[in-house]
């Protein structure tokens, strides 16, 4: 069941989309984490006249222009220019103002990783990194905009901050919050409409993470840990294990950088199994940062359920995540897989 | 921005021999480092410093200073070695240069000088980051000047076109970039290496105000500094050309001294050239 104590959206369980043909069940309100942000920004932006927006050819994609509509004085195009736009932005840094950029993950901060690196988290400047389409949801598009990567090579970054929301009404809030900070940061967005799991009343902190499913009565037999909007996935899965008597929490570790580790180990005490799910690599992703937690703080068993090693192709959301073995049913398999498992 | 007589040139060359003469004592203590670069550059950074910069070295924040970005990292030591003469911290400091717990970093960093504008070191990042600043001043009302020094060898990273293309569009006169145009990276000659061309054609076609000057002449580049601050409505640049290694004849324009820092021997045969020098002025 849903955790009460986090108001979260009861209606999503309107509807179980076992057996639907499309990526998330039908009947459940969907809008896009880039949505979220696009309003968070305005929001921001509205807020604090120090807020600067730059793209590179993404604005609409990105959902900054409804930003740049209201505040266009406040708004660069820098032009198909990934490098640019971090180093311009970290300078506009350096003059007192937060500068958000926003592209598409895979330039961003793929293609401008060492302006992001040395110009931005070197200096220590407050810019806000915005990289939407990320993950396998970019679907038709094909693995050269799929960024499965993105998680892994900004986290490795000293003074970033890392966050990945699961729908669009945390992202909005990671945008308004982050908006607020001196920290560098990266927030991870995707490109297709998701449930909304959250409500306005829900509790958001950069750097907690929260239960967000949790067994009827009595302790969990697994910990579920996921990151992005792929956590509806995982509590659905959680509510499948639950008729097979098998109890499950679910954590959303919407920060990964940094990592709430308090609330990793508690969990992983509980439950002594943990699963890792995420829309990316698995190498050096969510589930690997949890994995050096647990591995220093309190060795645990850990399945991980993410991309292995592989490129993306073309295809529906759907039949990506079935084929890249990331889908609900994935998450089963892994659950039921650790509980077997002796070490 | 007044002009300069020969009383001020002639004060401006004593201390530029001064700073080169700190720079190769530095290098030579730090036992690494980048010698032509910052010879090269030092009579440009002498001006800057003790004549044409808004700011003030006693208090270094100080909000409306004018901002002066160095890209080309490597040639910190020119940096440095200016700041302390003009009062920014001690001179003894300028021994510290790339020793560990130092303020002096190989490359400059903020966080363990927080009077350097940026963290330089990675080329054709650093006039992406002036015309942030410069963009901002625009944006938000300010008078500032944004100064971005850039070698020439960067100007093979498609980064700094980037930000050469904005800057026009921008149109941001409140830039100013000054180019080291020394024909030397560490692979050898800019031309063999990768010809670069007429850089000033190619900003004027890029919308720049160009201008070409003498990178060792006082009075040429305080003109021009001065005709590109009143011009309007789009960046400037100067192309100055510059000797590396200028002022020990043996190292200048030769290559080999990109990258090396002289040893003792060296560093005595040239602080003597340098002291017969500043006797002639």
């Amino acid at each position: 069941m849903l955790n009460q104590n986090l108001k979260l959206n009861t209606k999503i369980f309107n509807q179980n989309p076992e057996g639907k043909s499309t990526s998330y069940g039908a009947g459940i309100e969907k809008v896009s984490t880039r949505q979220g942000f696009g309003e968070g920004l305005l929001k921001a932006g509205g807020d604090d006249e120090n807020i600067v927006v730059l793209c590179a050819d993404l604005t609409e994609s990105t959902k900054a222009n409804m930003f740049a509509e209201k505040f266009p004085e406040r708004f660069i195009q820098v032009g198909v220019a990934e490098q640019n736009l971090a180093s311009v932005a970290s300078g506009m840094a350096t003059m007192g103002k937060i500068p958000f950029i926003a592209s598409y993950a895979i330039f961003n901060p793929g293609r401008n990783w060492e302006q992001i690196r040395t110009t931005i988290c070197y200096n220590n400047q407050p810019v806000k990194i915005i990289g939407s389409h990320s993950g396998l949801s970019v679907g038709p598009d094909g693995g050269s905009h799929q960024a499965l990567e993105d998680i892994a090579i900004t986290r490795v970054i000293p003074n970033i901050v890392v966050i990945s929301p699961c729908d669009a009404i945390e992202a909005k809030k990671a945008t308004m919050a982050c908006a607020k900070t001196k920290d560098p940061t990266y927030i991870r967005l995707a490109r297709n409409n998701t449930p909304i799991i959250t409500t306005a009343e829900t509790p958001f902190e950069i750097g907690k993470a929260q239960i967000i499913f949790v067994p009827e009565i009595g302790l969990a037999h697994v910990g579920i840990i996921t990151t992005g909007p792929i956590l509806y996935k995982a509590i659905m899965a959680g509510r499948e294990l639950e008729k097979k008597g098998i109890k499950v929490k679910v954590m959303n570790l919407s920060t990964i950088k940094p990592l709430d580790k308090d609330a990793v180990i508690v969990l992983a005490k509980e439950t002594k199994n943990i699963v890792t799910v995420e829309d990316h690599q698995i190498a050096g992703g969510m589930g690997s940062a949890v994995a050096e937690c647990l591995s220093e703080f309190y060795p645990t068993k850990i399945e991980f359920v993410g991309i292995k090693n592989q490129f993306g192709q073309s295809g529906t959301p759907d039949e990506l995540e079935k084929h890249y073995e990331i889908d609900i049913s994935n998450i089963i398999e892994k659950v039921q897989k650790i509980l077997k498992r002796k070490i | 921005m007044e002009t300069i007589n020969d009383t001020k040139i002639k004060e401006l060359k004593v201390i530029a021999n001064s700073i080169r003469k700190s720079i190769i004592e530095m290098l030579c203590e730090a036992g690494s480092g980048h010698t032509a670069g910052s010879l090269g550059m030092t009579d440009i950074f002498t001006l800057l410093y003790f004549h044409t910069l808004k700011h003030d070295p006693k208090n270094p924040l100080w909000v409306n200073r004018d901002r002066l970005v160095l890209s080309n990292g490597h040639i910190c030591p020119v940096l440095y070695a200016t700041m302390a003469h003009a009062g920014y911290f001690p001179k003894e400091e300028l021994k510290t240069l790339r020793k560990f717990g130092s303020r002096l970093q190989g490359h400059p960093h903020r966080e363990f000088m927080p009077w350097v504008e940026t963290s330089s070191g990675p080329l054709g990042e650093g006039l992406s980051q002036a015309v942030g600043m410069a963009i901002t001043e625009k944006i938000y009302g300010g008078h500032k000047t944004i100064y971005a020094l850039l070698s020439d060898g960067e100007h093979d990273e498609g980064n700094t076109w980037e930000a050469i293309m904005l800057a026009s569009k921008e149109k941001l006169s409140n830039l100013m970039v000054i180019v080291d145009r020394n024909n030397i990276q560490i692979d050898g000659n800019t031309e063999r290496v990768m010809p670069l061309g007429d850089l000033k054609d190619k900003y004027k076609e890029f919308g720049w105000f160009a201008q070409e000057v003498d990178g060792h002449n006082f009075w040429e580049i305080n003109n021009a500094i001065y005709k590109a601050k009143n011009n309007k409505g789009s960046p400037s640049v100067i192309i100055a050309h510059i000797i590396p290694g200028k002022g020990i004849k043996e190292w200048e324009n030769n290559y080999h001294w990109h990258g090396k820092a002289p040893n003792k021997e060296e560093a005595k045969m040239a602080l003597e050239e340098l002291d017969e020098l500043g006797s002639s002025f």
